[in-house]
């Protein structure tokens, strides 16, 4: 049974600008999962894989081997490939991509710490990383989990609700918009159990939102 | 983009192309299938193997799906290990499977340390669009007319079944396009290169939902019911070829 | 501490009409990047945190030397593609293209000071080298800025960039692509300086606190 209210948020901790490196970077936590994000560019790309009317994006999802309970193997397995195709798309989706036409953007998600949601954590962040490196944007990407878990509807999965749970969805949205750029979800759900996650999680992703912004008038503001 | 949107071969926008199904047709493999939507070519074989269970899960049988997309089905194919998209449907159909409930794994318990492992290889022969709906079908009869191997002091006797593998539910995945407001089913390849939002939605027989994965694009939130219901209605349609 | 104006983010709907930094939906204007609303003799004007350069014939840039091709050198100037150095915009004499190793006049990794004189579609960027100061710079080291914060570090009427170079006695070529060039005994001090005005040049009172840092 878990502590918090059904449509309760773990603590979260959003901040810019960790990675003097990077052209944009974000910490954000959700309780015990941890992402740092890094954006580079526009940047000019080697010819062969130029777009001619549109940037190209390459996003790299991936997990510290410390990040687990068990270890895990450095380096991309078949879960973080398909995590950064889904990101990427999330991504595509949010910016102006004909702005930058011949250009690459890179985006890095490193998970520190998992503890369920580690995808929309790491969405997240790269929204931050993204908005601080000044490449063009529709709107911020906000991004939530929701589930079932012992009967309950709930929202922000931790790594037991998510593993044992009877069902997952994780949402990203353009809140101003009201655009869905990532959805995905699995297990067993009727029509209006998942209607209603995607109520929760509307207003989830409100107050997800309002950390975004606050973490960026943070750095305007704390100085 | 015009808002007069056609089809080039002048289907209705909800309409599936020509399905064709045909069973067993890999004499070693202990399931398969192939099966056509339109010129879209995929086979799925299923190899029972004598397997030690994961870990986490040391009463069940195990379930691996692969995908190939073979270099043969298309000039854009590489040689090579599955690229994103390769691992992103072989991760989408075994979602299907095993959110669905399809398989008892339990049911696949021998002894201690030994399960039957079940695993599904999607093989592209030719790529005309719509790789996804065509290859969980195609997973979905191949388990169907799977028989499982007889177990006998230690290995797999090949020649020997104990009996079927036993469906609990049959799932299906319906993949939806949306161009200027129209949401049009089984993409060939050239529609899935002109229209952007796709989202692929898994029912079962029990109208229950198992598995989403929003492919591309965008898509507003207010229109997730209507995706749904018509992911329900084709998804009937096509669970008819599994018989 | 105060700021100088509004913050704006991605997906906000704003009243300024600006075709690099909003975009249009419904009637409304929103925009694109995270920005500072700036008011001055009561015009709005839009001013991004940060950003790759956009590139405008006129400005002087500094940049690296990326590649030589036979026509000319491919530089890197901090915007989306490398921009073009003709070989006819950067030397005066005349040489014979195919017999010349033309690396001795540029070679990866020089710094070169031009203009841009031409932009096409932010895909074609060329430049020369044909006017008075344009020209290689020796030695020295490069730092990048956003080029938003470039107005800041030069000052009204180059206040701020001269009392840089008099107090730390060290050359700076600011370029309006971001990317400066300094040469001398005291980089690090230039270097935090920049450094200090890129970070805080929303704020009011930064001037007095330069002052304090030199």
């Amino acid at each position: 049974m878990r502590e918090r209210k059904n449509n309760e948020l773990r603590k979260i901790e959003m901040k810019v600008q960790v990675i003097p490196n990077a052209d944009g970077s974000a910490y954000v936590s959700f309780g015990n999962t941890k992402v740092i994000a890094a954006v580079f560019g526009p940047r000019e790309l080697p010819k062969f894989l130029q777009e001619d009317k549109k940037a190209t994006i390459r996003v790299r999802y991936n997990m510290a081997a410390f990040s687990t309970d068990t270890r895990k193997n450095p380096g991309p397995d078949r879960r973080s490939i398909e995590i950064s195709k889904v990101l990427k798309d999330a991504i595509e989706n949010s910016i102006f991509v004909e702005d930058y036409p011949r250009s690459t953007i890179d985006c890095y998600a490193e998970v520190i710490s998992s503890d369920g949601s580690t995808r929309v954590t790491a969405l997240n962040a790269l929204s931050l990383s993204l908005a601080m490196a000044g490449i063009s944007m529709k709107d911020l990407i906000v991004a939530c989990t929701a589930g079932k878990y012992n009967g309950e509807l709930i929202v922000d999965l931790d790594q037991e609700e998510d593993n044992n749970g009877e069902a997952d969805v994780s949402i990203g949205i353009l809140p101003n918009k009201n655009e869905v750029v990532l959805l995905q979800m699995d297990g067993l759900l009727s029509k209006d159990e998942f209607l209603k996650l995607v109520e929760m999680l509307k207003d989830s992703c409100k107050k997800i939102y309002e950390e975004q912004v606050k973490a960026i008038k943070n750095y305007f503001e704390n100085v | 983009m015009s808002k007069t949107f056609r089809r080039i071969d002048g289907r209705d926008f909800l309409s599936f192309r020509k399905i064709e199904v045909e069973k067993n047709i890999i004499p070693k493999a202990e399931g398969s299938a192939r099966v056509k939507f339109g010129n879209t070519d995929v086979i799925a074989g299923v190899k029972v193997e004598l397997s030690s269970p994961f870990p986490d899960n040391p009463k069940e049988g195990i379930l691996i799906v692969n995908a190939e997309f073979a270099p043969i089905a298309h000039e854009r194919f590489e040689p090579g290990p599955p690229n994103e998209n390769a691992i992103e449907l072989a991760r989408v159909v075994d979602r299907v499977i095993r959110s669905s409930e399809a398989l008892d794994l339990e049911k696949l318990f021998i002894e201690e340390n030994k399960v039957y492992g079940i695993f599904v290889d999607i093989h592209i022969i030719n790529h005309d669009g719509n790789l996804l709906d065509a290859s969980t079908l195609a997973s979905v009869i191949a388990l169907h007319c799977t028989k499982i191997p007889k177990y006998e002091d230690g290995k797999l006797i090949r020649n020997e079944f104990i009996g079927e593998l036993k469906l609990e539910h049959i799932p299906t995945l319906v993949t939806i396009g949306k161009i200027d407001e129209n949401y049009i089913i089984d993409l060939n390849l050239f529609e899935e290169e002109i229209i952007k939002n796709k989202i692929a939605i898994g029912t079962r027989e029990d109208k229950k939902i198992c598995t989403i994965q929003k492919l591309s694009g965008t898509f507003k939130l207010e229109e997730i019911e209507k995706l749904i219901d018509l992911a329900i209605e084709k998804g009937e349609e096509l669970r008819k070829f599994v018989k | 501490m105060q700021l100088k104006g509004k913050i704006v983010l991605p997906g906000e709907k704003i009243e300024i009409k600006d075709k690099r930094f909003t975009y249009e939906e419904n009637g409304n204007i929103y925009s694109k990047v995270i920005a500072l609303i700036e008011e001055k003799e009561n015009k709005k004007k839009i001013v991004p945190l940060n950003g790759r350069y956009i590139p405008k014939v006129g400005d002087k840039v500094v940049g690296i030397v990326k590649e030589i091709e036979s026509s000319g050198w491919f530089v890197d100037i901090n915007t989306y593609n490398l921009a073009f150095l003709p070989l006819g915009e950067a030397l005066q004499e005349f040489i014979d293209i195919f017999r010349t190793d033309i690396s001795k006049y540029f070679n990866i990794g020089d710094i070169i000071l031009a203009k841009v004189i031409n932009v096409i579609k932010n895909k074609i960027i060329h430049l020369s080298l044909k006017e008075k100061g344009l020209r290689k710079l020796n030695q020295g080291f490069i730092i990048k800025v956003s080029p938003y914060k470039v107005p800041r570090i030069i000052g009204k009427k180059s206040s701020m960039l001269n009392l840089i170079k008099q107090k730390t006695n060290c050359e700076i070529i600011v370029g309006q692509n971001g990317y400066i060039w300094i040469k001398g005994e005291n980089i690090g001090k230039v270097i935090e300086v920049i450094k200090t005005i890129e970070r805080y040049s929303y704020v009011s009172g930064l001037t007095e606190k330069i002052q304090k840092m030199l």
